[in-house]
């Protein structure tokens, strides 16, 4: 394998990472991605717009986020010091509030009156529904009506901030599907509306974008660790929907060959059983939502309905950075079934006192299952992207239990 | 037979015929395959001048819910894209001359593999492809091989599309230029005759290829005001709607499916050929 001289070059001006990424989207929609891209370059450079992008940060997100050691869970595994990256503890509960204060001041740069967004698990909606009551923008949020479902907590929320929650019927009435549908909604109303893509995904330079407002979380994990242990990390592990949580995580560290990097996806019932949503373990390159990514997708091309347990995973595609950084092999991609990550939920809750969102579990589960083969001096930091108070339903009906 | 390609020749017959032709879109195996193949037989009769067939596909971002729903009856029956293939091979052994023109999203073709797809396009007689996803960035990825293997690759130009930036999508154009008249996905709202009109001067000062213009036609007048001004209407999700209305409480075809929507087709046609005096008359 070609040896690079970095990992965090991507994407080229054409918006790829090697094979991945791009801008497959309708004509309408191009001249605004360019502009985008060259109000986001403007932005980047601006002083003011990155003083203000922090502050934000600082004073209504609440970050820095703690890193915690998870001392419990680590007695209890027997090997690697865990650490939890504290993103559930931002304001509205998840690492997403960092994307979407970025992406609305950026909006409000653009001068862009309105904001869309797509949502699985609402955490995303959440953030978007917060950022706007905050900036008096109107936000409408498209949500797939199973998930509406199984997250009718967040949908309220977002209700109560003022949005206009939309639900989405079509397909698979989840993550893809609300995205199909934002997607249309921006076609038709381009000039006025702003897309606040909620992942890594979507057409360039989304995927870049929403990587680099999240690096903070890697940033801090840096300068975090080196104060307690006085060193780096030896071992990320982050779960991987569309791969937000985890490419902001991971990118600080990707030129660091010494840091063992590792991205958990959403098995579902199980990969033998075709009901999963472990897009870079299973499928392969296809162009769905702006990018050729990994893609789980049948023979002809038709795009698979994914399946997790957990709504913020629960998406048959993955951002394309992700799908670059597998096939150069820099990081490892893994999966976890819906039952381990409700074990590591309840295990986690017990020991650290740590309700993890259900995405999160996921990572949780896959330390639970390396830990102990690793050594105690080992420095693992798991990204604990939500909380999971979210979930409770969810998991209590899989309990077999009722609140 | 003249030279050129089949769009060509059939764009400098309506020329010489004095009117705007009339393009008619259907989704490949809608609702099923032989009620399908029994439209798409039908057209050229009925009056359609071009024929665009959709391609079904899972995720169609640019589509409104006419054509959504189409794509999933037709992949609920077993559309693939092979079968889309196979379709317009039939269709060829019957009709020398009228274009074929397959529309829609790049995915089933990346994965098809591109290389395979057109030789097999080339080999059954398609002429054109119109992939929604593929601006001219991504013009490595089909539009130049197409054109390498003698296919007609037509971008798409929108409201949205700037001037400095027609003359990057036109630089790539072949075939004709499909000019996207609304803001918006397929089938929901109608630009006014007067708005198209002033879009279609804007594009004749950047090009000499044919304009044909879609997304909210759904009448005969609304085709007849097209035509007066563009060298094509298209119509899509408003004959994908007469499927829909001749389909059973099960979703299945009702004898009489394909008369239904080539009677509409008819109307449409009708509407056409009726612009032609007013613009020969100009």
């Amino acid at each position: 394998m070609e040896t690079l001289n970095t990992y965090r070059g991507g994407p080229d001006e054409s918006g790829r990472y090697g094979i991945f990424g791009g801008r497959f989207v309708a004509e309408t929609l191009m001249p605004l991605l360019l502009e985008l891209e060259r109000a986001y370059d403007e932005a980047m450079s601006d002083p003011a717009f990155t003083a203000e992008f922090d502050r934000q940060l600082t004073q209504y997100a609440g970050r820095p986020s703690p890193l915690t050691f998870a001392r419990r869970l680590t007695e209890h595994l027997g090997g690697a010091r865990v650490y939890f990256k504290r993103e559930d503890l931002n304001h509205t509960g998840a690492h997403k509030i960092n994307n979407c204060l970025g992406q609305a001041l950026l909006a409000q740069r653009m001068g862009k009156r309105r904001v869309i967004a797509e949502t699985g698990a609402g955490q995303h909606g959440v953030a978007t529904a917060t950022v706007c009551a905050l900036f008096d923008i109107p936000c409408t949020v498209y949500m797939g009506a199973v998930d509406i479902e199984r997250q009718a907590p967040n949908v309220f929320r977002m209700k109560m901030l003022g949005a206009e929650v939309r639900p989405v019927t079509s397909g698979s009435a989840t993550l893809k599907d609300a995205m199909n549908e934002a997607l249309r909604d921006w076609v038709a109303s381009v000039e006025t509306t702003y897309y606040l893509i909620g992942s890594v995904a979507g057409p360039h330079p989304y995927p870049a974008m929403v990587r680099d407002f999240q690096e903070v979380i890697g940033n801090e994990v840096r300068q975090q660790m080196n104060e307690i242990e006085g060193r780096l990390p030896d071992t990320l592990v982050a779960c991987v929907g569309g791969g937000s949580n985890a490419m902001g995580l991971f990118h600080p560290f990707l030129d660091e060959a010494d840091v063992r990097i590792i991205g958990v996806e959403a098995a579902g019932h199980g990969i033998e059983t075709g009901e999963h949503a472990a897009t870079l373990t299973q499928g392969r390159p296809g162009v769905l939502h702006g990018a050729r990514s990994y893609l789980l997708q049948d023979a002809d091309g038709q795009v698979i309905e994914a399946h997790s347990i957990s709504a913020g995973l629960d998406y048959p595609g993955v951002g394309p950075e992700h799908s670059w950084l597998k096939d150069a092999g820099r990081v490892e991609y893994v999966s976890v079934t819906d039952d381990e990550a409700l074990e590591a939920f309840q295990l986690c809750t017990r020991l650290e006192g740590i309700i993890p969102a259900l995405e999160s579990a996921h990572a949780v589960a896959h330390v639970i299952r390396m830990a102990g083969g690793l050594k105690s001096d080992n420095l693992l930091v798991l990204c604990m992207s939500g909380r999971g108070d979210k979930d409770l339903d969810t998991v209590a009906g899989r309990l077999g239990m009722s609140l | 037979m003249s030279p050129g390609t089949r769009i060509e020749r059939r764009f400098q017959a309506l020329k010489r015929e004095g009117r705007g032709g009339l393009v008619t879109f259907i989704t490949a195996g809608d609702p099923d395959f032989d009620t399908c193949r029994e439209i798409l037989l039908g057209l050229p009769a009925a009056g359609a001048d071009f024929i665009e067939l959709g391609m079904p596909f899972s995720d169609p971002m640019a589509d409104g819910p006419t054509i959504q729903a189409s794509s999933q009856r037709a992949l609920r029956h077993g559309a693939t894209l092979g079968r889309t293939l196979e379709l317009v091979e039939e269709f060829r052994r019957m009709d020398a001359e009228t274009p074929i023109i397959l529309m829609g999203y790049y995915n089933p073709i990346y994965i098809f593999g591109v290389a395979a797809f057109l030789a097999r396009a080339k080999a059954v007689g398609v002429d054109g492809l119109i992939i929604v996803d593929l601006p001219p960035e991504e013009e490595v990825e089909l539009c130049l091989p197409a054109r390498e293997a003698g296919i007609s690759f037509i971008f798409l130009a929108a409201p949205t599309t700037g001037e400095e930036r027609l003359k990057r999508v036109l630089e790539g154009a072949s075939g004709f230029v499909y000019y996207v008249s609304v803001t918006g996905i397929t089938g929901t709202k109608s630009a006014a005759a007067d708005e198209v009109a002033v879009a279609v001067d804007r594009l004749r000062r950047h090009t000499d290829l044919p304009i044909a213009v879609g997304f909210g036609i759904k009448t005969p007048d609304q085709a007849a005001a097209v035509a007066r001004v563009a060298d094509a209407a298209v119509v899509g999700s408003a004959l994908v709607e007469t499927v829909v209305q001749n389909l059973d409480g099960t979703g299945a075809a009702r004898p009489g499916l394909a008369a239904a929507a080539h009677a509409f087709v008819g109307d449409l046609a009708d509407g056409v050929r009726r612009a032609r005096n007013e613009r020969s008359g100009q």
